[in-house]
């Protein structure tokens, strides 16, 4: 199912900054949360973000389970060149998400 | 009770590490899923290590009063350059009261052009945030914020 | 603002007699995005940043995903959802003749797998019935809602309107004690809104997920400490409808996002 929502603009000028935006479908299970049974819920979450461009890493983040549910990640960059943006989600239960979006740099 | 004691308390002094307070051990309460004062100084502890923590330069946006704890968007920012001799490495954000003091590092650099980045985190209570950033001269700067989290009013059943 | 919520619950239950709640004028009407803090409200309006259109893309996937014995998408029939589905779930829950009652969506989709996919029903608050639930409501974003028109319907509005002015449960609370009478009060920390259902499906901040009117319904009633009907009954389609009706002329927010 996971679904991935980029935002990234598809051109922008030599030495300008944008922002990009990620939204992530996933359920962050915290692993304290109990079922109505009493059982512990086990942790299930993305615990890390990378974002690169043209294959150089411009962004990293490292998530814990008080990030909400289906994780909002914005952040920015300065347009350099035209290129792709390689996004990966990794997580607990080998859980592994990629997306890409490429931009027009003039 | 008194292994839940004993495991509780083994693991506050994992968790203070080696941090200088072997001769002042505190109480620990008997609730070990609620985090203490203790925890969010250790892990910010573990962040910044003996350095020293200003107050200023980051700004932390966050709604003083929360719809709902489970979702409460976040922004953090500062005002700098970014260039390779003087940009913000990493930002550090912590909370007071959740099970855990982490909340999410984000590592920036020169390449991002502007220091800032937005997510959405969980609250379980009323509670300070802490966010720290970490420039490149090494420095660590810091800001605070005071959250209100209310209850949902309807509790729903599982259907 | 500062009056306890304790006083004014107390207040109502004290008032046992049957209700003659006084419906919101039309002018007053405020759409349940009003109510709420400026950043959840920029969480709705940035399709970037809204949850909801997690589910309204994989909606999108399942709408042009071939599906059952028959081997169709709803696009084969409906082609662009853009075009043909535009409106649709701002008239919703419609009648439908062959059962002599109203339908709701998910019920008009779960139909349409049956009849024309012989693909199985897919299960209330499922992930797939969501989505497409959410990908064809989100069609209508911005257009006015003109449910519970039709003739027909009337009795069923009517069913609608009883059930939501009905005193039930343990707390022997009416939805139209908080929802006509206490609007723009607060129950314990959280505004209480006038329960127009304008951005159905929607991505609750409590639930942590996209849920439909149903789950909202349910969850209310649990909360009211009343039996919940089951989902798919026709008490709940009835309501949806009678809510929709009384929203008539708002626009739709799907998918919304609510605290």
């Amino acid at each position: 199912m996971a679904a991935a929502l980029i935002n990234v603009p598809a051109k922008a000028k030599r030495g300008q900054i944008i922002e990009i935006k990620t939204l992530m479908s996933h359920i962050m299970e915290t692993g304290f949360r109990r079922t109505a049974a009493g059982e512990l819920l086990p942790r299930d979450i993305i615990t890390s973000f990378i974002c690169r461009f043209n294959g150089n890493a411009i962004f990293r983040a490292d998530l814990f389970p008080a990030i909400a549910a289906n994780p909002f990640i914005s952040f920015f960059t300065v347009a350099t060149e035209s290129g792709k943006f390689d996004f990966e989600w990794i997580g607990d239960n080998g859980f592994s998400e990629t997306a890409s979006a490429s931009i027009t740099v003039e | 009770m008194d292994n839940q004691d004993l495991s509780t308390r083994r693991r506050f002094l994992g968790l203070a590490g080696s941090a200088a307070v072997a001769g002042t051990i505190p109480i620990v309460t008997l609730r070990p899923l609620k985090a203490t004062p203790e925890m969010l100084a250790s892990a910010i502890r573990n962040v910044v290590g003996s350095a020293a923590v200003t107050t200023g330069k980051v700004k932390l946006d966050i709604p003083p009063l929360v719809e709902n704890g489970n979702t409460v968007p976040m922004t953090v920012s500062l005002i700098s350059p970014m260039t390779p001799v003087d940009h913000v490495k990493s930002i550090h954000v912590f909370n007071e009261k959740n099970p855990q003091p982490n909340i999410g590092n984000f590592y920036l650099g020169p390449a991002c052009g502007r220091a800032q980045i937005s997510t959405r985190i969980r609250l379980a209570d009323s509670q300070k945030v802490v966010a720290i950033a970490h420039l490149s001269d090494g420095s660590f700067w810091s800001a605070t914020a005071d959250v209100v989290v209310t209850l949902a009013a309807c509790t729903e059943e599982a259907s | 603002m500062t009056q306890s919520p304790a006083i004014t619950v107390a207040a109502l239950l004290v008032m046992a007699a049957p209700l003659v709640a006084a419906e919101i004028p039309q002018g007053q009407r405020r759409s349940g995005f009003t109510f709420m803090a400026p950043e959840t409200q920029a969480m709705q309006n940035d399709d970037d940043a809204n949850p909801g259109m997690l589910w309204v893309l994989d909606g999108e996937k399942l709408w042009n995903g071939k599906a059952g014995a028959a081997d169709k998408a709803c696009a084969d029939c409906h082609n662009d959802a853009r075009f043909s589905m535009k409106g649709v779930a701002a008239r919703y829950p419609v009648y439908d003749k062959s059962r002599g009652r109203p339908v709701d969506l998910e019920a008009r989709i779960n139909l349409c797998r049956a009849e024309r996919q012989q693909a199985t029903p897919l299960a209330y608050e499922s992930h797939d019935l969501l989505a497409l639930t959410a990908f064809i409501a989100q069609q209508s974003r911005g257009i006015e809602i003109s449910a519970g028109s039709d003739r027909e319907l009337e009795s069923f509005v009517a069913k609608g309107r009883e059930l939501f002015m009905r005193r039930q449960g343990q707390l022997n609370l009416a939805c139209a004690n908080c929802h006509d009478d206490n609007w723009d009060k607060h129950l314990a920390g959280s505004a209480i809104t006038q329960a127009h259902p304008t951005g159905y499906p929607e991505y609750r901040l409590e639930w942590q997920s996209l849920g439909s009117l149903q789950r909202r319904l349910r969850s209310c009633i649990s909360g009211i400490r009343a039996q919940p009907y089951d989902y798919g009954a026709p008490e709940l389609v009835e309501l949806e409808l009678y809510l929709m009706s009384r929203a008539k002329g708002m626009p739709m927010d799907v998918p919304g996002v609510r605290p």
